[in-house]
């Protein structure tokens, strides 16, 4: 589906975020892809991104069905791509974000190098998408443009809510909810790290951008 | 066994938790019981309250004590705001046509129709693969309901039957395609058309000369609806990766920057030599 696509915010507020994500076509190149979606991700994991995730199987950053009360005073921000490694059991998409595009391009170099032949694609920037997959000497091969939200606008939240829930696609992330972490940011009763790691629970394919989050939450705070 | 997410009244502490975690709105605190409860109706059963939220496992009776004291002192307690104190969801059997609302809302429930996670197809993403969207062609996304609103597929039907009698040709494998009774006209199976999910993904392609009409159609119908419209529109690139709707999109004037690229480097695996 399109769950990277529609990210919220002017071409400057999305400058820290590319989503770079592997994955076989189903039937046809299915074939020992966990393996070659496993070495996806540890090249990945080479560039330091700030989320990673598969799909199916969850991020990085993840609820536990098993807390103790002492987690509300001092709780683990449960941040461990070594999980998501693990869990990797069957051929779906597999995902890396980052906040800075020097590091997609090092990332694209890797993979072009590894030969994996897995469909590879950037959401993000599309003309920086572009002319890094340049740099790399890679010649994309199709393109999906957002035309952004058409119909009924009067049903959005305003736009720093908006920036945070659409990093997630599926909408595992609530408006409310955002503005409830916004909220609690500007009582400073959280940290925006804080904040953006319990949104980034939500998002079960770990495409949620932690970087991006906490400069929104510190806009947010400001009011700017 | 498919599963529908009630608040167990037995264990619910009214710690309101949940409330802003629905993407729907659908919980909130009953003042007459004191306990969380779910708007069926709104409710898209996404699971994002069951799955998404960490579990403790407290005596209830005793949570309730702690909090009864602590509001008669005035006191703030300051929890964990995605805890679920008691474990007080709890998953219940779902049946037909309400399974439509989990498959089209959690994306953890691969459909049918498509066999992979998520609403729509893999489109665009495996292009380099699958050549489904070919040179000269446009492929379309066309999502209602997100972000965070939900949409009724008596909405998703409007626009269905709006984009019909247009040059476009329905993705086989998409999930709102096996659900049409008739692709000629659009229609869709008539008990869903009041089930209500997360968003839902309707895929279609058509020839580059026929975007500014398909785009037209879909802005028109979007007003009409109850909801919100997010629309993608897909190309495969020339051998020096250069796009043609780029250019028509600008000579209809939107304006567009984020994008979905593919770097082109998926293959087909080679024949088993015989």
């Amino acid at each position: 589906m399109t769950n990277t696509l529609h990210r919220f915010g002017a071409p400057e507020t999305q400058r820290d975020d590319y989503i770079i994500f592997a994955m076989p076509a189903k039937g046809i190149n299915e074939a020992g892809a966990i393996g070659k979606l496993q070495t996806f991700l540890r090249l990945a994991l080479k560039h330091g991104p700030v989320n990673v995730g598969q799909g199916s199987r969850g991020g990085m950053y993840r609820p536990s069905s098993n807390l103790t009360p002492l987690a509300h005073w001092s709780r683990p921000e449960g941040a461990d791509a070594e999980t998501v490694l693990k869990a990797m059991d069957e051929p779906s998409v597999v995902a890396a974000v980052f906040d800075d595009v020097a590091k997609v391009e090092a990332l694209l170099k890797d993979v072009k190098e590894a030969d994996l032949g897995l469909s590879v694609n950037i959401s993000g920037l599309a003309d920086e998408a572009n002319a890094c997959c340049k740099r790399a000497g890679i010649t994309r091969h199709s393109i999906e443009y957002s035309l952004g939200f058409h119909g009924d606008l009067n049903q959005l939240p305003d736009r720093h809510v908006l920036e945070l829930s659409t990093m997630c696609g599926h909408g595992m992330l609530s408006h409310n909810f955002a503005r409830k972490m916004i909220d609690m940011v500007r009582e400073n009763r959280r940290t925006p790290q804080q904040a953006a790691a319990t949104m980034a629970r939500f998002c079960t394919c770990g495409i949620f951008n932690l970087a991006r989050a906490i400069r929104v939450l510190e806009q947010a705070r400001k009011g700017e | 066994m498919e599963c529908s997410v009630e608040i167990d009244d037995r264990k619910c502490v009214a710690c309101a938790n949940c409330v802003p975690v629905c993407p729907m709105g659908a919980i909130y605190i009953d003042p007459v019981v004191n306990r969380a409860t779910v708007n069926l109706d709104e409710c898209v059963e996404c699971f994002t309250c069951y799955r998404g939220m960490s579990k403790e496992h407290m005596n209830p009776t005793l949570v309730r004590a702690v909090r009864r004291v602590a509001k008669w002192l005035r006191f703030r307690f300051d929890p964990e705001p995605d805890v679920c104190p008691t474990d007080a969801l709890t998953p219940q059997e779902l049946t037909w046509p309400r399974t439509v609302r989990r498959a089209f809302s959690d994306p953890l429930v691969p459909h049918e129709s498509t066999g992979i996670h998520g609403r729509g197809t893999e489109e665009v993403k495996t292009n380099d693969v699958t050549n489904r969207v070919k040179e000269g062609e446009a492929g379309f996304t066309i999502e209602f309901g997100r972000p965070g609103v939900g949409v009724r597929f008596g909405d998703v039907q409007t626009m269905t039957t709006a984009l019909a009698p247009l040059p476009v040709e329905f993705e086989d494998k998409n999930p709102v395609t096996s659900l049409m009774t008739d692709r000629v006209t659009g229609a869709l199976q008539s008990d869903i058309l009041n089930e209500k999910v997360m968003s839902a993904i309707l895929e279609l392609k058509t020839r580059l000369e026929h975007v500014p009409a398909v785009l037209e159609r879909v802005e028109a119908v979007a007003q009409q609806l109850d909801t919100i419209v997010s629309i993608g529109v897909s190309t495969r690139c020339d051998a020096k990766g250069d796009d043609q709707v780029a250019r028509i999109l600008e000579r209809e004037g939107y304006e567009f920057f984020r994008g979905k690229t593919n770097l082109g480097l998926g293959r087909r695996p080679e024949p088993a030599a015989v």
